[in-house]
């Protein structure tokens, strides 16, 4: 077998994020939620969405920021930013579903959520979110670039099944699966 | 499974401190939808009109309309409903923001409040948990701060916050409820939760709020926000700047104040400056705008932007929407700098921006005519804008001078004598209205003025043009995508409505026209109040993205109950009479719906009467207004039709006669 893993291209989507353009109505948490539901929009739920509006409206802050990986610990150095003099939160432009906040994840199982750009069969022309941002605060870009397969993204039931891993540990977890299997 | 809406109400009783969360009826959704209809069909069973509007037996209903936390762009609306302290009839005041659609995801459509708490409490609502909490350390705190404290004490940064400053604490009887970059201001709702002894209301809601056919429903969706985005790059030509596109007029966003200014009256609704809007004036407005105003928001799911965060140097920043830009400016003759300033103390303190500033200039003008003497003003300042502030600081304190002010112009007036009673002279049912004179008489503009129930124009108006269009090219090319009206006949009384001659105002649109205009136009907003649709985006603006033909695919989409275009016009219709009864049984009569005597300055007496003969008859009413029994019948008010019969009401007798008008006034003012 070949040893050196394959060349190919993957398509890299990426949404930009006008902060300055948001005017905080949350239509994107709204929509993404709706899509992400099953059956596809039957209901609607801003806490599952993946992407979340930070809003301190008082203090003028508006931040759309998109769920990115799960990590099973929280990081030991925390950011603070101040920009045009307005000081951030901790953790406020952070992705990552986390265990130090309740963001990003399911708001009944606590597993967590990640952006998956929308993917569906067909694929749509644009994410759900960016179309619903009338004010483009959310301006959808894609290009390509060479991969390694073995950068292929984790599907979201991996991801899933390794936040319980990092939860219950992994022999807990396979015991109950297989209990379940034989319930079942 | 219920869609759209949750199916419980939370029932909260102040005095006992017992909460219940209580499912409703489906059938109450299939008759009224929701929001404003299905409160007002609570009122109507539990609030006799005995019940005084500061009791324990006064309920104050938070409603999340109908399509409320659905993907509807717009739908955001709570609509709060009570016996009003100031007109005394029903109040209902719509906020818009992020409330309601978190207290959907908590999973109630309704809180119902009633009762009294012994101390100042705040209600937390966090999906099943509810509890009652102090509030002690809140007394006196503005609105916005007190928001900011609870979500701080709750650990909460996401829990929407409602809440009451200083004026409604003192239950003054035009207090707002303040939430964020909204308010429900009118009617003096702030009062009746200020003498419940609710500082806030508090509610983070994570779950999920289903909808019956969702795919059906998501295209419906995907169109009104393309339609948004197309309409918003097409104003209407030929109308004021403010008029031309979607959202509520969009005063934040632009600073041509030109019409407002010119047009509506400044001081106690009393000088109309026709040449104030000057290259300087603007300049210099355009300098505050532009330096106060951090950045345009909106509501919940709206990609309008009608409101903005204000930072005035020196003061904590607020948010602001809408007319009450100029209201504080006008009453004062002062500048834009100075109304920024005092609408955010105003927003802390909790008050309705229209009806303040002009009960300030009032008690200015007792002191003018002598009606009050400079003792009852010991201690205001000599500067004009400062004694604004003195006086809004009396008024929300209720001190001094400020305790009968704080009653608002009508009942402060009564204090003090025939005299002062002639300088409140701008309300309907006891409530302050735009400051607007006019000059001719607009049939259309006086039935919704007269028989509107929440005494509020911008309540009724929206969907018909204001004022002809001066070419017949102009109105053509109005209607040639005008696709919002019920029926083209509606086309054609604006292609016919001239500025001068046999078909302009007075006569024209005629009687049976301008009835039918104002039917259409008050049906829009019952629906949107039912379903808590911004009015912005359907009954408000010209050519919305909702209207009369679309609206019955987003309900059935929504809910999964049938309904057509008759369907919903009926339960609109249903819904309004409902509202109509509710004060009529509190003693609403005729000769209640008058607008201010001055507001036109051509009266035609004869033709008013006509209109409002024309118009109730056109409702099923009696010449009093009155609902008739065989009309509550047809649209299955059957119950109410009992309860009014019972209490002596002629609802039986439609030839009740025409009582004698006794706005004398205005009739010798239009035969001088
Ligand atoms: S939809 Fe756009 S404007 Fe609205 S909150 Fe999201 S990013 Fe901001
Ligand atoms: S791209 Fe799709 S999945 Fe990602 S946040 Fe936007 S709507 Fe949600
Ligand atoms: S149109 Fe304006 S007021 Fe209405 S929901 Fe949208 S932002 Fe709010």
């Amino acid at each position: 077998m070949d040893a050196t893993p394959k060349k190919k291209t993957r398509l890299v989507k990426t949404i930009r994020v006008d902060v300055d353009k948001c005017n905080g109505c949350r239509a994107c948490e709204v929509i993404c939620s709706s899509f992400h539901a099953s059956p596809r929009y039957s209901s609607s739920n801003p806490e599952r969405s993946r992407i979340r509006v930070i809003r301190e409206p008082l203090r003028d802050i508006y931040v759309p920021v998109y769920a990115g990986e799960y990590t099973a610990a929280e990081c030991s150095g925390r950011d603070k930013y101040t920009i045009d003099g307005k000081a951030y939160d901790e953790c406020a432009f952070c992705r990552a579903s986390c265990p130090s906040r309740s963001l990003f994840k399911e708001p009944d199982s606590g597993l967590p959520l990640k952006c998956d750009m929308c993917e569906s069969d067909p694929p749509l022309d644009e994410p759900m979110c960016v179309q619903w941002c009338l004010n483009d605060a959310l301006v959808y870009e894609e290009h390509e670039v060479e991969v390694t397969e073995e950068d292929e993204p984790q599907t979201e039931l991996e991801l899933g099944v390794e936040s319980l891993v990092d939860k219950h540990g992994l022999q807990k977890l396979m015991d109950t699966i297989a209990r379940m299997k034989k319930k079942g | 499974m219920r869609f759209a809406e949750t199916g419980f109400n939370l029932e909260v009783d102040l005095s006992t401190g017992n909460i219940e969360r209580v499912e409703t009826d489906p059938r109450w959704t299939e008759q009224h939808l929701g929001g404003l209809g299905t409160s007002s069909r609570i009122l109507w069973d539990r609030c006799p009109p005995e019940v005084e509007p500061y009791s324990e037996d006064n309920l104050l209903i938070f409603a999340a309309g109908l399509l409320v936390g659905t993907p509807a762009p717009g739908a955001n609306r709570t609509v709060v409903t009570t016996i009003s302290p100031q007109s005394l009839f029903t109040a209902y005041s719509m906020m818009g923001g992020f409330f309601a659609p978190e207290l959907k995801h908590a999973g109630y459509d309704k809180v119902i409040l009633r009762g009294r708490s012994p101390s100042l409490v705040y209600l937390w609502i966090h999906n099943d948990k509810v509890e009652i909490r102090d509030a002690a350390h809140l007394r006196g705190k503005g609105a916005n701060e007190a928001a900011d404290l609870i979500r701080a004490e709750l650990h909460e940064p996401k829990a929407q916050v409602a809440a009451i400053g200083l004026a409604g604490e003192n239950r003054v009887r035009f207090a707002s409820i303040e939430h964020g970059r909204s308010s429900a201001s009118r009617l003096g709702i702030g009062g009746v939760m200020g003498d419940k002894g609710l500082k806030a209301i508090a509610v983070r809601g994570t779950k999920d709020l289903n909808v019956a056919r969702p795919a059906e429903f998501m295209e419906l969706c995907n169109g009104a926000l393309k339609y948004i985005g197309v309409r918003e790059q097409k104003p209407v030509p030929g109308v004021m700047p403010i008029l031309a596109g979607l959202g509520s007029p969009q005063e934040m966003k632009l600073i041509d104040e030109e019409w407002h200014t010119t047009n509506f009256m400044w001081g106690n609704s009393r000088t109309r400056r026709r040449d104030f809007w000057t290259k300087e004036i603007e300049e210099k407005w355009k300098g505050t705008q532009e330096s106060v105003r951090k950045r345009l928001v909106s509501c919940y799911n709206c990609p309008m932007k009608c409101g903005a965060t204000i930072s005035v140097p020196g003061e904590a920043t607020y948010m602001m929407k809408c007319f009450s830009k100029l209201t504080y400016t006008m009453a004062a003759y002062s500048d834009l700098d100075f109304g920024f300033r005092i609408a955010q103390r105003a927003t802390e303190y909790g008050v309705d921006a229209f009806s303040a500033p002009q009960v300030m200039a009032f008690g200015l003008e007792l002191l003018e005519h002598g009606i009050l003497g400079p003792s009852d003003f010991e201690g205001m300042p000599a500067d004009n804008e400062g004694r604004f502030f003195w006086l809004l600081d009396r008024i929300v304190r209720r001190e001094g001078i400020g305790d009968a002010l704080a009653d608002g112009t009508y009942w402060a007036a009564r204090k003090f004598g025939k005299a002062a009673e002639e300088l409140a002279h701008n309300n309907i049912k006891k409530h302050e209205q735009l400051p607007l004179k006019l000059g001719m008489l607009n049939p259309v503009y006086f039935l919704m003025y007269c028989t509107g129930e929440k005494s509020n124009i911008t309540q009724i108006e929206g969907q018909f043009p204001q004022a002809p269009f001066a070419t017949m090219a102009e109105r053509e090319d109005f209607v040639k995508d005008w696709v919002q009206v019920p029926d083209d006949r509606f086309k054609k009384y604006l292609l016919d409505w001239e500025f001068r001659g046999e078909r302009a105002n007075p006569t024209y649109p005629t009687v049976e026209m301008s009835c039918d205009i104002v039917d259409w136009q008050e049906r829009m907003h019952h629906i949107d109040d039912a379903l808590g649709m911004c009015a912005g985006l359907s009954s408000f603006p010209l050519k919305p993205p909702y209207h009369i033909h679309n609206y019955p695919a987003f309900i059935s989409a929504a809910t999964g109950i049938e309904v057509d275009e008759a369907g919903l016009t009926r339960i609109a219709r249903r819904n309004r009479t409902l509202l109509r009864a509710l004060n009529v049984r509190r003693g609403l009569t005729r000769d209640d719906e008058r607008p201010p005597d001055d507001h036109w300055k051509k009266r035609f007496p004869d033709l008013e009467q006509k209109l409002l003969d024309a118009y109730y008859k056109f409702k099923g009413w009696n010449l009093r207004g009155i609902p008739t029994g065989k009309s509550l019948n047809e649209l299955d008010l059957g119950f109410v039709a009992e309860d009014l019969r019972k209490r002596g009401f002629p609802i039986d007798d439609d030839t009740a006669p025409s009582p004698q008008p006794s706005g004398a006034a205005a009739e010798a003012k239009a035969a001088s």
